[in-house]
């Protein structure tokens, strides 16, 4: 496996030291811990995100304007430690209290739930929003284990809007559960994915197979098949979606069609025509649709479709404008 | 003297307490490789790396201080693995050391009971963050079971080696027992039946963390060094 890395035990290190190399004139790194921050000017609510690395852009490459404030940087598809989160969050509190939003991992909230006893401490408020839109990771009853992937990216930019706007901490959570409670994705992996500090892949799939719901970090999904072309794959996927979640005539969403890492953005293209003629077949109205990697695994091949159906509380948050370097949405 | 009565009173100093960890981080660090490809099974290949990097800072520690309480060997190590690991063995297994010594009073020699309160006080500890039971297919599976010998030998008074042979013994049944499980917790609970063949690696950390301890003093005793309280 080629790997343009140094030392294995340093590329998260050596990762956030690039990354304020080239964006230090508006982040900033905490000193002693992974942590990578924007200020509060506003003295607003913050919004601190995190999770393990590997996935980048996510989960530093959505701190910003109009996005979450803070991420907690983890080793590689680990979970940031509790110090990494705490020191975040003090870096971040102007006193209005901090929304912690993450995808649904054993590691995540352990980490995250220990940081938010020793924010009580500091006398910092927290309320956690877990991000569970993978709908191959468990059945509908069972919504509450399902994993987090993409739609990390629709509940950051929906909160972030509503954080910015000044919003208290309550009403901020609030907005981001109902994004949460809107979203659903399902991904497909054709290739895996490797982790740098041991150069191993982390499964291995048949060259004529892919995967239906495999997660991010190599998680099995639902059922294996034969490779098949955009169309067909694009179409089985959206049915999963459709047979989750009830979309209605005349309702409106937004799609993500996000590329786990070595998927380019020509098949990504080509998967969101086919979306995008599904939806409107059925009279679904596609407020806004975002084609990117945004959330990947290293070198994965693969894909996933989230959809976030909105309303007009959803829209008006969604449509503000954010800003980062990965991430940028016009007002 | 009988060699049982000679056994009942074999104890640990602090200075090899903090070696017998020494021994344990390093062999845990040995087996880096097969606890990924253990994790990689079922998990997502971690595992191993977690562990390295938590005893790596652990044994940067116990190497580098001259502690006067055990209690400070097991605080150590708890804190290092919370602090430096991440992921959910970061805090459980931190957990385990660190809540293993909560509220102790000084302790200067090791015996089988003492060993028995930290590492049950070190199991309700990661019950109560991680909510797992016997059967879900976690570290509890060797742990728990392990924890049970260490009491069990106390209450037959056994020496140190027998105490650790044994409670190595039911950590390494534990690990056996878990192949037969679906995942209750972590990412292989994504995988229902799937995971059932294949042994959890949480577990197996427990297990060579035991048969480590064993080593160690199955060692001193062959040294002679194993002292009587």
């Amino acid at each position: 496996m080629k790997k343009i890395i140094n030392n294995p035990d340093k590329v998260v290190q050596e990762m956030l030291e690039g990354f304020l190399d080239a964006y230090g004139s508006v982040y900033k790194k905490t000193p002693n811990e992974n942590g990578i921050y924007i200020e509060n000017e506003k003295k607003q609510v913050a919004i601190v995100t995190g999770g393990g690395s590997g996935h980048e852009p996510l989960f530093f490459g959505f701190v910003g304007e109009g996005l979450a404030m803070g991420a907690a940087v983890g080793n590689v598809f680990s979970a940031p430690t509790p110090n990494t989160i705490i020191e975040v969050t003090k870096a971040v509190d102007a006193g209005k209290g901090v929304l912690y939003i993450y995808g649904n991992y054993s590691g995540d909230i352990l980490n995250f739930d220990m940081a938010t006893e020793l924010a009580e401490y500091e006398d910092i408020q927290i309320k956690t929003v877990l991000v569970n839109d993978d709908i191959a990771s468990a059945s509908k009853e069972e919504a509450h284990n399902r994993r987090g992937i993409a739609g990390d990216v629709f509940v950051l930019k929906v909160a972030g809007a509503a954080a910015a706007e000044g919003l208290p901490l309550e009403k901020v959570a609030d907005i981001a559960q109902k994004a949460a409670d809107a979203t659903r994705s399902i991904g497909v992996a054709l290739s895996p994915g490797s982790i740098p500090s041991t150069g191993r892949y982390t499964f291995e799939i048949a060259e004529d197979e892919i995967e239906f719901g495999m997660g991010i970090h190599g998680e099995s999904g639902i059922r294996t098949e034969k490779f098949m072309e955009a169309d067909e794959l694009t179409q089985i996927m959206m049915q999963y979606i459709f047979d989750d979640f009830e979309i209605n005539e005349g309702e409106e969403v937004c799609v993500l069609v996000n590329g786990l890492g070595s998927t380019t953005l020509m098949e990504l293209f080509i998967v969101n025509r086919k979306v995008t003629e599904i939806l409107l077949n059925k009279g679904i109205k596609v407020h806004h649709a975002d084609v990117n990697n945004y959330c990947t695994t290293q070198e994965m091949a693969g894909f996933s479709i989230t959809l976030m159906k909105v309303d007009r509380e959803l829209k008006t948050y969604y449509d503000k404008p954010a800003y980062s370097p990965y991430y940028f949405k016009r007002g | 003297m009988t060699n049982q009565i000679n056994n009942v009173s074999s104890i640990l100093t602090v200075a090899q307490v903090n070696d017998m960890f020494i021994y344990v981080g390093e062999k845990v660090i040995e087996a880096k490789a097969w606890l990924t490809d253990i994790d990689c099974a079922i998990g997502d290949g971690d595992h191993g790396i977690g562990m390295e990097v938590g005893f790596k800072h652990a044994l940067e520690k116990l190497k580098a201080n001259n502690y006067d309480k055990i209690n400070d060997v097991f605080a150590e190590i708890g804190k290092a693995m919370i602090g430096n690991m991440g992921g959910a063995s970061g805090v459980l297994f931190g957990t385990l050391f660190l809540s293993g010594v909560k509220g102790l009073e000084k302790i200067e020699q090791l015996d089988v009971a003492i060993l028995g309160t930290i590492f049950g006080n070190g199991l309700l500890g990661v019950q109560s963050r991680g909510k797992a039971e016997v059967g879900d297919k976690t570290m509890i599976d060797a742990l728990s079971p392990a924890v049970d010998a260490l009491r069990e030998a106390n209450k037959n008074q056994l020496g140190l080696v027998a105490t650790f042979t044994n409670a190595t013994k039911a950590a390494k049944q534990g690990v056996e027992n878990s192949k037969a499980l679906v995942a209750k917790f972590g990412r292989a609970k994504s995988l229902g039946e799937r995971a059932i063949g294949h042994q959890d690696a949480g577990a197996t950390t427990i297990s060579i963390i035991f048969e480590s301890m064993q080593n160690y003093v199955v060692e001193l005793e062959n040294k002679g060094e194993l002292l009587n309280a």
